[in-house]
């Protein structure tokens, strides 16, 4: 089959039954978004992992350069401050 | 032929034999379907079928009461005792043959678990209210690629075209209400099957137009398969592979 045939690439994010935010699971190929979701209910929630599906074209993902991971992510990492752990929490207050 | 025969179990085999028959022929599309999204939708679809088919045969087993368990009914029964309809065991032919057949079926089944879920038998009804959600899932899947399919491609326009000229005339089977119908339906454990039928070409005559795909001409249709007079000669062989094992090892279990 040729590239051209090929269906699009589709990224699949899943919300489980207590998750609060949708997970990315992995991808698959389908011909349009409702073929995609049908798919990934198909491929990713068999298992019953799932309440709820969102599927992106890949091509609709911007990411950021692996070459840039130095500058991009480097930066943060001696900065332990930015972690709330020097803080004292009240009891009261519940697991943060 | 309602003195030799018990009604309530011939029903319950023409449910049972009905998800048995498809889902051993969607099960001969694994590993070779046409994408890898394809193959495991068609997996799944064949274990939810013979899933059903278990719910099924277990009550038809008791009800027959001659000491026949579930798999002796599946396994052990030769093609003249299946009450499948015929158009569930001509072969796969293809992807496009294998989901419109899919979907002239799931077309039937959902307005017909549907109604199957009033029905006066308890057992009936709890069947069905299980069953009825995977057919409506199975609709939408099956519904959606048929329209993509006839919408699509020159080449899978004419497929669809084909496969829905030659499976059109096994499709009016399931509606030829018989004596087992009449029986059920006085008794309430379920409805007459032509009572369904316009709800039935609504639906795939709504989808056809979707999918530029014509509806053949003519009610003629292949019968036999449901009242057990007649299978064609594909059933034989289908049973031959799916049998194959507990003919060979009797009582053979996993």
């Amino acid at each position: 089959m040729s590239e051209k045939n090929e269906w699009p690439l589709w990224e699949v994010f899943i919300r489980g039954h207590h998750g609060m935010s949708h997970r990315h699971v992995g991808s698959l190929h389908a011909s349009d978004a409702e073929h995609a979701i049908r798919n990934a209910r198909d491929v990713y929630t068999r298992r019953n992992e799932g309440v709820s599906i969102w599927v992106v074209e890949a091509t609709n993902v911007s990411a950021s350069s692996p070459s840039e991971k130095g500058p991009m992510f480097d930066p943060s990492r001696d900065k332990v401050y930015r972690h709330p752990t020097f803080y004292d929490l009240p009891d009261e207050a519940g697991k943060m | 032929m309602l003195d030799t025969v018990n009604p309530l179990f011939e029903f319950l085999l023409r449910q049972g034999d009905n998800t048995l028959i498809l889902g051993h022929r969607t099960s001969e599309w694994c590993g070779v379907g046409p994408a890898l999204e394809e193959d495991i939708a068609l997996a799944n679809t064949a274990l939810d079928l013979i899933g059903q088919t278990q719910l099924w045969l277990d009550y038809a087993a008791e009800v027959e009461g001659k000491g026949r368990s579930t798999n002796d009914l599946a396994f052990l029964r030769d093609a003249y005792a299946f009450r499948n309809i015929l158009m569930l065991e001509v072969p796969n032919e293809d992807f496009g043959r294998t989901l419109m057949r899919q979907f002239l079926f799931d077309a039937f089944q959902v307005p017909w678990l549907t109604l199957l879920q009033d029905s006066t038998d308890q057992r009936v009804s709890d069947i069905a209210v299980k069953s009825l959600k995977e057919a409506l899932y199975h609709l939408e899947r099956s519904r959606g690629t048929v329209i993509s399919l006839g919408d699509g491609t020159e080449e899978s326009n004419r497929r669809m075209q084909q496969a829905l000229s030659f499976l059109w005339p096994y499709s009016g089977e399931v509606f030829c209400d018989d004596e087992i119908d009449y029986a059920m339906a006085k008794v309430k454990v379920a409805p007459l099957p032509s009572e369904i039928r316009s709800i039935w070409l609504e639906t795939v005559e709504g989808a056809f137009n979707l999918a530029y795909l014509i509806k053949p001409e003519g009610d003629f249709a292949h019968s036999g398969g449901r009242a057990g007079v007649r299978h064609t000669e594909h059933l034989g062989h289908m049973l031959a592979t799916m049998q194959v094992l507990q003919r060979s090892y009797p009582g053979a279990k996993w």
